[in-house]
């Protein structure tokens, strides 16, 4: 049962052949049985999973269900639940029972979609190998020394190992897919503002975007268009009608044409670029053409990026000052006020995380702001003007997802220039606010690799295709890691 | 030495929204600690401002009544520091792209000349909430109810030259914000707020002296007596051969002095940078000619208007003027009696003002109608009764005892002004007075006035004076 997709076990449900509670049962034994080993989750609610189960039950029996209803599936412990710890994967908020639903976990309840439980994560989302989570790290189902890519690597090794139907996810500079490159599944960074951040839990404004982990395009598609849409509690969510991507995403293959940055290949190891390249000519082969295109500015991409997040992180993380909610340290005999903030923060946050808010205090200080926020700035608006440049002469840009498969656990941790390099192909699509796929391409020694695909804004429905037609003609996507078939 | 004091002024208005600039939440002054404060305003994770466009429509007012430029493209950004009433670590202002700026206002000193102050400009921001270091041992208490109430923070030029021209510019915005609408101007609950930058220099010179800047200005008196006492510190510092540091000092209404901040509540860098939770604020001309649609009539418009209209002396329409309520009392006023409108424009600004002094009273809540005053004065006019009985009248109506007809009739104060009964009155006051009927008619023509005292207290002052005159002369006469 676990081997299907959403959109199978969507048909199933309709087709009253399986029941949402019997699914919902079968995925919390699997979560019990299977996840722990994998630490994917931080928080499993069985019991809100069931009592939504039966609600989607009566909902499928008097036909007033959506493709989701009964679907399980589990949420990035970023987002706020309502009544459920809501961690970020943080000592900081161990302690935080959320008061509201997000936008995004409002929407996908009202939907009828069932809630297994909240995923582990890097801490606040900072990092790309689940390593700075609070609650440990996330093995992954390939193998269980190493790391399942993040930060979202909770939600990626739920869905890689099958148990969760398919999850949520944030991704602000390639926290969506680069874990869905390393763990072997589809993940989807929406263009920024598609989905709504309220109740997400803020990283970097500017750049934070939800999206999904699935096992195909297709699945993404269903689960996209509950999700996507304008919410007037987020300013910056686009105030644009939700394509039917979950019927777009079936429609006939249409001529496109896909640029193929060659730099992206330049020191990439030669296994991994021959899955990409392969896969390029799968594409080809599907009909569509390949063009060489040049994205002059991309190399600056990694240092914008490790100026402007921790920037406004820096900034959105004051919040967390043991004031109101969150870690509050005892407090030792005569400390004033800054020996207070100083005790909750230092104790609640962990050493990465502290290493971006430096950092981001830093760019923004008087002195250095010129020097490094203003220009990072105009570093990021270069680059969105060369994808705008691209876009011109082609329907995608396509690359590698991330520069290698899945690194051991430990392994980069003591090297965070290393660690960050591993987004380098990613961060360019959330500087430039724009939709992106990565898709099972192929296998690097056993682990999966990603396909990167990346659309002008609002393109979700066309990339979904791409993405879908190549799931068609290859099984990348429907490989198992071998303990968890 | 000769010195010159300059002052540029930085004015908080609370926006009179019913909510919040960036939440729903209540603006409401004076509800139980923290139960007027969403989780936008306690700075929950997750939670996003939306920005409210009835503060935007507001910050468009006051530009447009202080000939500002609107910004067509404005930006709010994060002002970043730590302390426990500001929820998020930052306040969400505006830095370098105000809302409207470059604007002026005309101020009209006391010897009657005209000041034109330059506004630098005003900018959207949300308020912190408020620590309450007393009753709680040992501890703070926090009320976030007023975190995240709109404020405009209006900011002049260094163009005033004295406390008294700081304190009637600061007089001035209050009247401009109420005329508007955008504030409702109670000090004593830090609806409108001020903070003075000062600095002197000798006089002739062009560069400025350095500044500093003084906060907890919570009264029209305080802003002119810190000021005062800020410039003579500094004069005397330079005069002894001292240096002013320009730092942020506290007035301390108590003992009339200023002092420095402890540094580190000062020494702040406070990292702003554009907010990417908020869109750039974008204003058409349609939004800003409905709002041009909405400004009423400004105070100098009116002063100006009552002067010509009702051909009051300048300084009457000033007084009338300042505050739209009393202005629209008065022209209520006027308009419905047959007295002359200098007579109500003096009622209005001695025994209403008095009155609504005394009693603490806004204009609105007048115990004195405009028509009941209007009435009260055509009774004045048609010589029903004297202004001193008039007086009376108001004071009973003010405390409720009935309307002005009534209360004349209730107490019979109906002014005597049949000749038999005056003919009565006066000739029993000469028979009661032989003595100094005798030192009139040796030529003593001050007596006159004690006869008619006499006849006004024996009609418990009803009686027609005039009649009462023209009476007592020819009786005097004819004996």
């Amino acid at each position: 049962m676990h081997t299907r997709t959403l959109a199978q076990l969507a048909d199933d449900l309709r087709a009253r052949r399986v029941s949402a509670t019997e699914l919902a049962k079968h995925y919390l034994d699997r979560v019990e049985r299977l996840g722990s080993k994998l630490n994917a989750f931080i928080t499993v609610t069985a019991e809100q999973a069931l009592a939504q189960a039966t609600v989607a039950d009566r909902r499928l029996a008097s036909g007033d269900a959506t493709g989701l209803t009964g679907i399980p599936i589990a949420h990035k412990d970023i987002f706020c639940t309502a009544g459920v710890k809501t961690s970020c994967g943080s000592r900081m908020l161990d302690n935080f029972v959320s008061p509201y639903d997000a936008g995004v976990v409002e929407r996908l309840a009202n939907a009828g979609a069932v809630m297994l439980g909240k995923t582990n994560m890097d801490e606040f989302a900072m990092g790309s190998s689940n390593e700075t989570s609070f609650y440990g790290p996330v093995r992954n189902p390939w193998d269980h020394a190493l790391v399942p890519g993040g930060s979202s690597g909770g939600s990626a090794a739920a869905v890689a190992s099958r148990i969760a139907v398919a999850a949520t996810a944030t991704d602000t500079g390639g926290s969506i897919r680069q874990p869905a490159a390393l763990s072997g599944i589809t993940g989807l960074k929406p263009t920024y503002g598609r989905v709504s951040r309220y109740g997400m839990i803020a990283f970097a404004s500017s750049l934070d975007q939800a999206g999904v982990l699935t096992q195909t395009a297709e699945d993404a598609a269903l689960l996209l268009e509950a999700m996507a849409g304008f919410d007037e509690r987020d300013s910056t969510s686009l105030d644009e009608p939700v394509p039917r991507y979950s019927q777009l995403v079936h429609d006939k293959w249409d001529g496109v044409t896909i640029g193929v940055p060659e730099s992206f290949f330049d020191g990439l190891e030669s296994e991994n670029a021959a899955a990409v390249r392969s896969a390029l000519a799968e594409l080809e082969k599907l009909g569509a053409k390949l063009k060489s295109v040049e994205l002059k500015y991309i190399h600056l991409s990694v240092p914008a990026y490790y100026v402007v997040a921790p920037a406004e992180a820096s900034s959105n993380l004051s919040r967390f000052d043991g004031v109101r909610f969150g870690h509050r340290a005892e407090r030792g005999a005569g400390e004033d006020l800054t020996a207070f903030y100083m005790r909750n923060r230092g104790e609640g946050f962990g050493a990465e995380v502290k290493r971006r808010i430096l950092t981001g205090t830093y760019v923004l200080s008087a002195g250095y702001f010129d020097a490094y926020y203003l220009q990072a700035q105009k570093a990021r608006k270069l680059i969105s003007d060369d994808f705008a440049r691209a876009f011109r002469d082609v329907d995608f840009v396509a690359g590698p997802t991330s520069p290698t498969p899945a690194f051991g656990i430990g392994q980069k941790t003591d090297d965070p220039i290393a660690m960050y390099l591993n987004d380098v192909y990613t961060i360019g699509a959330n500087l430039a606010g724009l939709p992106a796929i990565s898709i099972p391409c192929g296998f690097v020694r056993n682990l999966p690799v990603g396909l990167h695909l990346v659309a002008p804004p609002l393109a979700e429905a066309r990339l979904l295709k791409v993405a879908h037609h190549f799931q068609r003609a290859t099984d990348w996507h429907a490989r198992v890691p071998p303990s968890y078939a | 030495m000769d010195w010159e004091i300059v002052i540029g002024l930085e004015i908080h208005a609370q926006l009179a929204t019913k909510s919040k600039i960036f939440s729903g939440a209540s603006t409401q002054y004076g509800a139980a600690p923290n139960s007027q404060a969403s989780l936008v305003d306690l700075g929950y994770p997750g939670v996003l401002p939306v920005l409210s466009g009835e503060c935007v429509r507001m910050a468009v007012k006051f530009g447009l009544a202080t000939n500002c430029e609107i910004a067509r493209r404005s930006v709010f950004a994060r002002k970043n520091y730590f302390y426990p009433d500001l929820p998020k670590g930052y306040q969400i202002s505006q830095y370098e792209l105000p809302i409207v700026h470059g604007g002026k206002v005309d101020v009209v000193l006391e010897d009657g000349s005209t000041r034109t102050v330059g506004l630098v400009r005003a900018h959207l921001e949300e308020d912190a909430g408020k620590s309450l270091h007393e009753d709680f041992a040992g501890m703070s208490g926090i009320d976030l109810n007023r975190a995240g109430t709109g404020l405009l923070e209006i900011v002049s030029a260094p163009d005033l030259r004295s406390a008294a021209e700081a304190g009637a510019y600061m007089r001035k915005v209050h009247a401009l914000v109420r005329y508007l609408e955008i504030c409702d101007g109670n000090m004593q609950e830090g609806s409108f707020r001020c903070d003075a930058n000062v600095s002197v220099r000798k006089r002739g010179e062009t560069k400025l002296g350095t500044r500093t800047e003084l906060k907890n200005l919570n009264s029209f008196r305080f802003v002119e007596k810190a000021i005062e006492i800020e410039a003579e510190r500094q004069i005397e510092l330079i005069e002894g051969g001292g240096k002013v540091k320009q730092e942020t000092r506290l007035y301390d209404p108590d003992r009339n002095e200023t002092r420095p901040m402890r540094s580190k509540e000062e020494a702040n860098d406070y990292r702003y940078f554009p907010d990417p939770d908020l869109l750039p604020v974008s204003i058409d001309e349609q939004l800003i000619a409905r709002v041009r649609e909405s400004l009423p009539e400004l105070p100098d418009a009116k002063r100006e208007r009552f002067m010509r209209d009702y051909a009051l002396p300048a300084y009457d329409a000033g007084v009338l003027t300042v505050e739209r309520a009393l202005a629209d009392y008065f022209e209520a006023v006027a308009k419905a009696t047959k007295a002359a409108p200098k007579i109500a424009a003096n009622w209005v600004m001695g025994e209403l003002t008095g009155a609504l002094n005394r009693d603490g009273l806004e204009v609105r809540a007048a115990r004195v109608s405009a028509p009941a005053l209007a009435s009260l004065l055509d009774k004045i006019a048609a010589g029903t009764i004297s202004g001193k009985i008039a007086k009376e009248v108001f004071e009973a109506v003010w405390s409720g005892e009935g309307s002005v007809d009534e209360i004349i009739e209730k107490r019979g104060l109906t002014q005597i002004s049949d000749s038999a009964s005056i003919d009565k009155l006066v000739a029993d006051v000469i028979a009661a007075n032989p003595t100094q009927v005798e030192q009139f008619r040796a030529g003593k023509q001050q007596v006159l006035g004690f006869l008619v005292g006499q006849i006004m207290k024996a009609s418990r002052g009803k009686a027609n004076p005039q009649q009462v005159n023209e009476a007592l002369r020819k009786q005097l006469g004819s004996v």
